[in-house]
């Protein structure tokens, strides 16, 4: 198996984008990462493209080769391009699909982009889309939405942990925070505890402020064997580990409902591949698609105790100049989170924060990066370590 | 949303009117919803039907403000996951005062409507629960 380096990245704004299209977001996100890398497009021998549900936010569907057509790879070119699906996680398995392609040496120069349109369509049409990546059968029918389902994942961890309200607002206090120096960022206010606290009840104990918002987005990387990486950028970003793991659709099935078993495994799978362990970690991109989520992540990829993310989030442990800061871009909470874009959108923070181009929201002497993208209620789960170290 | 054609719905009518899941004899462990692969032994696993009685425990549960699309009339409204005394768990709503529920709670089913497809479409029916 090669080894892989990131050459190139790019995001677009994340926001509400009435004046831009699908097309326009991802064309813009595939161009720019081409750019930053300096790459031909003679060079590019594949694309992947992470995208939940065009067919509901914008009813298009063969994605793919829509893409690959309007960034001007397909009429002339025919470069092979492969849409994703993976709930929220398409993003990250788009990216893990394409680091498997360099791995094997199947390809040399590949795009991996994400993109998601969301606002083309009323609020509640877009909440009943992503309800689509939990059991519709079993869940959707009985009038579950994602906050109810991430509700009950919060609820028992307060319940079983004394895990509070406060340490819930902490998180998206410090995601708020971090988005302010994020010129990408959907929010780019920062917000206090108190104003978490009195937001709106969307589903008991989840706040509206607990919520990650609904965006418009598109990001994009590109991969190359790290053998070559240096005839394109003096700043290669090295894939040291991937790993992909799934769980049950539904939240009731799982052994522990406070445990997201996915991330626990895929985090496992992306360490041992790259020999790293949650200590040789300098930061973290988690999926905070709600809050609880980001205090879930961190306990069940290693870098607190079960049990103590609220705590250790209160701390400040996992703010920038902290232990081990957590979602430096925003996270999904202030970043925005166009659900196909958002797991290459953490991967484009991660390279820009190893190259030490993070602005006023770097990480002195990151070195060691990690991603983590989660589809559902935690049926999928997608993590990548990142290295300047080859 | 409720927007499930006839047939889907009515494809799982008996399991959803009578809480009826499957079994696997080879592993002695139970599944609601129904399913017909047994996660811990496969291909081995000998299926069969199983009716659950229904009585169970709220292992967790949500007070839901912002409804589901089809829902809006119904809030707030509870949804709870239920451990039934056989083990399996399910997603399903709890009827009653959202200030009376709390983990641990013992339930029983009932028989309710759970929503329709607009002001003249089909009416579906299923289990909720109610504190026993």
């Amino acid at each position: 198996m090669r080894e892989v380096a990131i050459i190139g990245v790019k995001n677009t704004l994340f926001g509400e984008q009435w004046d831009r299209s699908f097309r326009d977001l991802v064309v813009e996100a595939g161009v720019g990462a081409v750019e930053d890398a300096g790459v031909a497009g003679e060079k590019i021998d594949s694309m992947f493209v992470g995208n939940m549900s065009g067919g509901q936010f914008v009813e298009q569907e063969h994605i793919g080769a829509l893409i690959a057509d309007y960034s001007g790879l397909a009429k002339n070119l025919h470069v092979p391009s492969t849409r994703v699906e993976a709930a929220c996680a398409s993003g990250g398995l788009a990216l893990r699909q394409a680091i498997c392609a360099v791995a094997s040496g199947m390809d040399d120069i590949v795009i991996a982009a994400g993109v998601e349109k969301m606002t083309d369509v009323p609020s509640s049409k877009a909440s009943s889309a992503l309800a689509a990546a939990a059991d519709r059968e079993w869940e959707g029918i009985m009038g579950a939405t994602f906050p109810g389902l991430y509700a009950m994942i919060a609820r028992m961890h307060m319940h079983k942990y004394g895990t509070t309200s406060e340490q819930l607002a902490e998180v998206a206090v410090k995601n708020h925070f971090n988005g302010q120096f994020n010129p990408i960022a959907q929010y780019r206010n920062t917000i206090t505890v108190d104003a978490v606290l009195s937001s709106i009840m969307v589903a008991d104990p989840l706040r509206i402020f607990d919520c990650s918002p609904i965006t418009d987005g598109a990001s994009a990387v590109i991969l190359a064997p790290a053998d070559i990486a240096h005839e394109y950028t003096d700043t290669p970003i090295y894939v040291k580990g991937t790993g992909q793991a799934s769980d049950t659709i539904a939240l009731h099935d799982r052994r522990d409902i406070t445990t997201l078993d996915a991330s626990v495994v895929a985090g496992r799978r992306a360490y041992e591949m790259a020999g790293l362990g949650p200590k040789d970690i300098d930061l973290v991109e988690v999926h905070d698609c709600f809050t609880i989520a980001e205090i879930c992540a961190i306990e069940d990829l290693g870098f607190v105790k079960k049990g103590e993310g609220g705590k250790v989030t209160q701390q400040g442990e996992t703010a920038i100049g902290g232990r081990i800061p957590v979602n430096t871009s925003g996270g999904l909470k202030a970043c925005g989170h166009p659900v196909g874009a958002t797991g290459i959108k953490q991967a484009v923070e991660i390279v820009q924060q190893l190259r030490g181009e993070a602005g006023k929201r770097q990480v002195d002497g990151a070195e060691v990066g990690m991603t983590h993208n989660v589809g559902g209620s935690g049926a999928t789960a997608v993590v990548h370590i990142f290295s300047r170290n080859r | 949303m409720i927007t499930m054609s006839v047939p889907r719905f009515w494809r799982k009518q008996i399991a959803r009117y009578n809480l009826v899941g499957t079994y696997c004899k080879t592993c002695n462990e139970y599944f609601y919803p129904p399913r017909n692969v047994c996660p811990t032994c496969r291909r081995d696993g000998q299926i069969g039907e199983h009716k659950f009685n229904g009585n169970g425990e709220l292992i967790t549960y949500t007070v839901i403000h912002t409804a589901a699309e089809g829902f809006e009339g119904q809030t707030p409204y509870v949804l709870g996951i239920v451990q039934l005394e056989e083990g399996p768990r399910l997603t399903s709503q709890i009827v009653g005062d959202p200030k009376e529920m709390h983990i641990g709670m013992k339930v029983r089913p009932v028989f309710r409507r759970l929503g329709q497809s607009g002001e003249r479409g089909m009416i579906y029916y299923g289990t909720k629960f109610v504190p026993a």
